[in-house]
């Protein structure tokens, strides 16, 4: 396991439960340490999702110094740069035999486009097949080294990621009696006039339904 | 027949009917369900046909496992857009005539996941529905319900004149289209025969 990173991310929520990073080249080899090891022996994979994480623009702000008008003085300097979106396949690992956990192991794509792969750990842990394979079948992940990398929820034929953020469903709104929210801007883009538009006494009157 | 000449034959103990109403007492009183469900409304379809609710009192307690032998579709739960196509199938392997019971409010609207990629926004999409029951799930009662508001149906379908019903009329489907997986939807998204998009008008 010579070169591999592990980086630990921390996790600022209530819960603090940090999770490893780990690289693809080596996540088979850490997988298998951390389900053979004695002293960790987590040898229950319970859960395996996904995370998409978008292209992001990211701020960062540093104080130089600069010499204006003769004078040195501390200004700050806001860069920004963009951060390429990728995907991410999270694990939640336990050990029976020891009874601790969780341990949360993360694996990254290289982006979200051509190169959405990671190493498969269902040779390690066999009851990530099915949870991998939904991965693929809402994220898009590529998992290799998978033993039957299929859709398992959509059919075969379908070519949309459901849970990328990025995905558009079709369009296929229907009268709505109570929106709000999102359903609301469908609403108001599928019929414009419709009765929430209508101001409360013509609405009074009486705005029709009619199927 | 005159209604009082009935009567007094009744009385001398001759009872006269016509061939529509003993046709239709007989279907009315031997609808068998086709034994299927989908989601948690299946439990309560289950529940209303064991011994506490008891549908053999209304002659419907015989699920069959084919829908050769079957006479009413009880479409009990969620039909995501994976299922939607074997549904239609399996109503279309229905032999005439044939009733649909949309039971819960994901099969008549796709009630929660109405919102969502992958649930059909109700079975009506795809086959004509004659009985819905709203609720999630509806308890057996409603289930007994909309079997008596169908038995009511069946009674009042009139055998000739041209309000007769589906199964009478030769040149009316008794198949309809199953709909074909997509790249994005099912295809077609619905049967315009069957079903039309609901429109606003406002009244003025």
């Amino acid at each position: 396991m010579q070169g591999a990173t592990v980086e630990m991310v921390p996790n600022g929520s209530p819960g603090g439960v940090p999770s490893l990073l780990v690289d693809n080249a080596h996540a088979l080899a850490i997988a298998k340490f951390l389900r053979e090891d004695p002293s960790l022996r987590l040898d229950y994979a319970s859960n395996v999702t996904g995370v998409d994480w978008l292209d992001a623009v990211v701020q960062e702000k540093q104080k130089v110094k600069q010499v204006v008008e003769g004078v040195e003085r501390e200004i700050e300097q806001t860069t920004e740069f963009k951060k390429p979106g990728y995907l991410e396949v999270v694990y939640h690992l336990y050990s029976m035999e020891l009874k601790h956990g969780p341990l949360i192991l993360r694996l990254r794509t290289a982006n979200r486009g051509d190169n959405a792969r990671v190493a498969s750990l269902t040779p390690v842990w066999r009851g990530a097949e099915f949870q991998e394979r939904e991965a693929y079948d809402l994220f898009g992940i590529t998992f290799e080294g998978h033993p039957d990398l299929r859709r398992i929820l959509m059919w075969e034929e379908f070519k949309d990621f459901p849970m990328r953020k990025d995905y558009v469903e079709p369009d296929d709104y229907e009268y709505e009696p109570t929106p709000h929210d999102d359903v609301l801007e469908k609403t108001q883009r599928h019929y414009p006039t419709s009765l929430q538009d209508v101001p409360r006494e013509s609405n009074a009157k009486g705005g029709v339904v009619s199927s | 027949m005159d209604e009082g000449l009935r009567s007094e034959l009744s009385k001398q103990g001759i009872f006269t009917t016509t061939l529509e109403d003993l046709y239709n007492w007989g279907r009315k009183n031997s609808i068998w369900p086709l034994g299927f469900g989908l989601a948690c409304c299946a439990i309560e379809m289950i529940a209303a046909s064991m011994a506490r609710y008891d549908l053999a009192r209304f002659g419907a307690e015989v699920f069959r496992p084919s829908p050769r032998q079957a006479d009413l579709m009880i479409v009990a739960g969620t039909v995501t857009k994976k299922m939607a196509p074997q549904v239609v199938r399996l109503y279309n392997q229905m032999p005439e005539p044939k009733y649909v019971i949309a039971m819960g409010a994901c099969a008549i609207s796709g009630g929660p996941f109405k919102q969502g990629y992958n649930v059909l926004k109700g079975i009506d999409r795809y086959i004509p529905v004659d009985v819905h029951i709203p609720g999630c799930p509806p308890r057996p009662e409603a289930l007994i319900h909309a079997f008596m508001t169908l038995q009511r149906k069946i009674d009042e379908q009139s055998l000739t004149g041209a309000k007769r019903p589906r199964h009478l009329v030769a040149e009316a489907p008794s198949e309809f289209p199953v709909p074909e997986f997509g790249e994005h939807d099912l295809e077609p998204p619905n049967n315009p025969a069957v079903w039309q998009p609901p429109t606003l008008v406002r009244a003025e």
